[in-house]
């Protein structure tokens, strides 16, 4: 009941008082290249959430059952980005052959998944916090979860703002932090409900 | 491609191919790291090193990487010298260790690295790989050590951990948490690309 418990707890905190992109800054890069619309925004969305719990989940079976035991934890690097590069090209394979649909739609955002620091940040900070496979899997999603609300929020935001008037040199990466700040503002306000360290 | 000489590819490096302000690539630990100068300073010096190393050894092994798997061999090659850097901070520098937690292990999808990877050492010799990676690894630098300045001086009042500014003056407290290094990174893009002028901002169409 107890580990239920704290995975539950773990869920939402990642969602929303600790949010993976707006207090720990993983997966900028393509935070602020794709977040240009709501549609290719909540695309990538769904892709990372999907990796990022199933990523969890092998990572912590690699790391506690094949590294751990053999004493190779400091070349857990190497282990994770291996899985994770591994998956996004199985998932790839796996979308492509049964349904070509959803592949062309995705695109080029799947292999791009590889590189987001936020599916590797998520597997190293569920070894440092030293979760239970339970709450890794719960961090995981909710840690996808969170980064999609935070880059499909930013999508609206940025349709709308293709109608303001922006001084010259603050367009584009300039004026998407500065309104990041302003949301990171906004989601500190939850951080009096849970915290998780 | 054209030869480049040392030189360009430094002035390349730190000011008009800028990592990080110019090609908007290594945000995540330009944001995360920047509260205090001094992990900012080891950050930096690790991304140097980083950058440089796994810019040599593509650029050693450029004619027989097979291009399907390069993106492959790459990331290894830098997760090698990752492992390299965390070992090192683990043992003489345990207490930033400590604190820079999982962002040392960050590195390696740090988009610098392998963009320079991808972009240079992939079809240029050694030496000159070397030094791209020197020159964009420092210019990824002093820009984080342009936000830590200001970061620290105004959440904390001090500059390296040394008090500079009298206790009198209220502490921005918001500065070293997450929203200050969106702003302060925000501004000093908008101030860069301002100074810049006409010329540079012709690239930003991507972002």
């Amino acid at each position: 009941m107890e580990v239920g418990l704290t995975a539950f707890v773990i869920f939402f905190a990642a969602i929303f008082t600790n949010n993976i992109l707006l207090t720990n800054f993983l997966g900028m890069c393509s935070f602020l290249a794709i977040s240009r619309e709501v549609k290719s925004s909540l695309g990538l969305g769904l892709a990372v959430i999907f990796v990022m719990t199933w990523t969890s989940a092998l990572n912590y079976l690699v790391y506690y059952y094949l590294l751990v035991p053999s004493n190779l934890t400091q070349f857990r690097y190497i282990a994770f980005i291996i899985v994770i590069a591994a998956f996004v090209q199985l998932v790839e394979m796996i979308i492509e052959r049964y349904s070509p649909v959803l592949y062309i739609v995705l695109g080029v955002f799947l292999p791009l998944i590889t590189v987001n620091c936020a599916i590797l940040g998520v597997c190293l900070f569920m070894i440092i916090r030293e979760y239970s496979f339970l709450s890794s899997i719960a961090y995981g999603a909710g840690g996808g979860i969170g980064w999609t609300l935070a880059i499909v929020a930013m999508g609206g935001i940025r349709q709308k703002l293709a109608h303001a008037t922006i001084p010259k040199p603050l367009e584009g990466p300039g004026i998407t932090l500065i309104i990041a700040g302003l949301m990171a503002l906004a989601f500190m306000g939850f951080s009096g409900m849970i915290q998780i360290q | 491609m054209a030869k480049l000489t040392g030189q360009a590819i430094i002035i390349k490096g730190l000011w008009t191919d800028n990592p990080v302000f110019r090609q908007i690539l290594g945000i995540c630990s330009a944001l995360a790291v920047t509260n205090l100068m001094l992990n900012t300073l080891i950050m930096g010096l690790s991304l140097i090193f980083v950058t440089a190393l796994s810019n040599v050894t593509v650029s050693v092994l450029r004619n027989v990487t097979p291009t399907r798997i390069r993106m492959m061999v790459q990331t290894l090659i830098i997760a090698s010298y990752v492992i390299i850097v965390d070992i090192l901070l683990k043992a003489y520098l345990p207490d930033i260790s400590e604190a820079l937690g999982a962002y040392v292990g960050l590195i390696i999808t740090n988009c610098i690295i392998m963009g320079r990877c991808e972009a240079f050492a992939r079809h240029n010799p050694v030496w000159p790989s070397f030094v791209d990676g020197i020159a964009s690894g420092v210019g990824y630098a002093l820009v984080l050590l342009a936000v830590a300045f200001f970061r620290e001086a105004a959440g904390f009042g001090s500059i390296f951990g040394v008090p500079l500014i009298p206790s009198e003056w209220t502490r921005w407290t918001i500065m070293v948490m997450p929203p200050g290094a969106f702003f302060m990174l925000g501004i000093i893009i908008w101030v860069v690309r301002s100074i810049g002028g006409k010329e540079l901002q012709k690239d930003e169409t991507t972002s």
